[in-house]
């Protein structure tokens, strides 16, 4: 059992992933075709103790920090995405709960538990008849058979989607604060395994992502109204879950790119030995494809730098400019893994089209085609084009 | 390299005895006219918090637009964060600090 280091580096981070990445790749294929749980992937994990990572130190965490598990999501992701992308998902969680949950006894004590038996978090925060909106619910925090002001309550939920949700040892529930309130004014409640019926609606057998297995639920859950994180969801979602749900989804789209650009300059390098002197026909889209690999790299590397720097004050976390950045590093990284992945393709031709060669790259286009519609880009773009009328950028090179 | 963060425009009382045309009921009766509340607005009390009275922050952005006309100021940047916005008497003080020529305004 190897546990990060302390004031450990991404780089060490993704070093410390790293069997668990090389376990994740070797079960992807399989994980793919049988679209289940990579749970060979997460046994790993658990054991390098990477779930929980950013929990603080205090807590019997790894004490990382955002960049740390970008690293780590990134780092499986070049090896098998929806690895990647389910730990991306249960760090969102852990950040929501590391940086809004310390407080609470109850919470700190869910810490220490997430940290010792490295849970893992899923998260239902997507509602049949809301139409995707993830800032509205219709279903309401209510009291039990005890009483509406009672320690306990009763919530109840119609989750179009929640990841893993079968594997996870707590779900996320975003619901309205109490059965009179509007949709916006939401709260979050992390609910244990054993306070929750999860009734399963509808299968997965998707295009891609096939691992992540994101089905529909009808949850129903009876805990502890201690469990409810104090701070309303719209402050939680703006200061913690939107900036660090997309830096970590790029971080994977990123592996994924990563990984696409890898295989077409292998393919590359091996048809320049054979003819050397005439450069293959694909050399040129893999300089395209690498050219883009860089853009997108910087990008994301910018968005966890402009974080980190604000990640301490809620008001610039909150602002127009801040919000604005965070989703167009979304939709733009969304839209650049397409790009890049279909440009490696070009370069790796018939031999990245075949499923059976080594440099095949049809589960990369595939689940890189996940991307512009995990909360789809068109949705973000309208919220972006909302923002920009009242957030001013001052143009300036480091803003 | 930063841009300055300013303290809090808003929270700073107007200088000066000619305080400007700006009310809890002017807004009040913005905010009821506007349907971006799940309430009446009429019911509201100066310091409720208009996030629970459902408030999104798609509404917010439309009503800091209604607050730039009706009353001609520009709110900058540093004013656009939740907490401008949470209640009458926010709001109020935000927009009296841009009348009174506050750090920043225009």
């Amino acid at each position: 059992m190897r546990a990060p280091t302390p004031d450990s580096l991404p780089a060490m981070a993704a070093e410390v992933a790293a069997d668990a990445a090389a376990i994740a790749g070797r079960h992807a294929d399989s994980v793919d075709r049988e679209a289940r749980f990579p749970a060979e992937a997460f046994a790993a994990l658990k054991d390098a103790r990477l779930l929980g990572l950013m929990v603080p130190r205090d807590f019997g965490g790894g004490g990382g920090g955002l960049a740390d598990a970008a690293a780590v999501a990134h780092a499986l992701a070049r090896q098998c995405p929806s690895t990647g992308l389910i730990y991306a998902m249960h760090q969102i969680q852990v950040a929501c709960l590391v940086r809004h949950g310390q407080n609470g006894a109850w919470h700190r004590g869910f810490l220490e538990r997430l940290a010792g038996e490295q849970l893992l978090l899923a998260s239902a925060t997507t509602e049949a008849g809301i139409g995707g909106d993830v800032r509205s619910s219709a279903c309401a925090v209510t009291g039990t058979v005890g009483g509406e002001t009672g320690d306990a309550f009763r919530l109840e939920k119609q989750a179009t989607v929640i990841s893993y949700g079968a594997e996870a040892d707590a779900i996320l529930v975003t619901a309205r604060r109490t059965a009179d309130s509007p949709p916006s004014d939401q709260v979050i409640v992390p609910v244990l395994r054993g306070q929750t019926r999860l009734e399963e609606i509808g299968g997965w057998d998707t295009l891609g992502m096939r691992g992540t297995r994101s089905v529909g639920y009808r949850l129903v859950a009876e805990a502890e109204r201690a469990q409810i994180l104090p701070l309303p969801y719209a402050d939680i979602a703006a200061r913690t879950m939107l900036p660090v749900t997309h830096i970590l989804w790029s971080s994977v789209w990123l592996g994924i790119a990563t990984d696409a650009v890898a295989r077409a300059a292998a393919f590359i390098r091996a048809e320049a030995r054979k003819r050397p002197g005439t450069p293959p026909p694909g050399a040129r889209r893999l300089a395209e494809a690498t050219a883009g690999l860089q853009a997108m790299r910087g990008m994301v590397r910018g968005a966890l730098a402009r974080f980190e720097e604000a990640a301490d004050d809620p008001d610039r976390l909150t602002a127009p400019g801040f919000t604005v950045a965070m989703n167009t590093l979304k939709t733009e990284a969304a839209e650049m893994v397409v790009r890049i992945v279909g440009q490696a393709m070009l370069a790796g031709g018939l031999a990245a089209y075949r499923n059976d060669s080594p440099f095949s790259l049809c589960r990369h286009l595939r689940d890189a085609h996940s991307a512009p519609l995990m909360i789809n880009n068109d949705r973000i773009l309208g919220n972006t084009a909302n923002l920009l009328l009242a957030h001013r950028d001052n143009g300036s090179l480091f803003g | 390299m930063r841009q300055p963060d300013w303290q809090i425009a808003a929270g700073t009382a107007p200088r000066g005895g000619d305080a400007p045309a700006v009310s809890a009921a002017d807004i009040r009766a913005l905010l009821a006219e506007s349907g971006w509340l799940a309430v009446d607005a009429s019911a509201l009390s100066d310091e409720d918090d208009l996030y629970a009275a459902g408030l999104t922050s798609h509404g917010s952005v439309n009503l800091m637009l209604a607050l730039e006309e009706r009353y001609g100021v520009e709110f900058p940047e540093h004013l656009l964060r939740r907490r401008t916005f949470e209640s009458i008497a926010a709001i109020r003080s935000a927009v009296a600090g841009l009348l009174d020529g506050a750090p920043g305004a225009g």
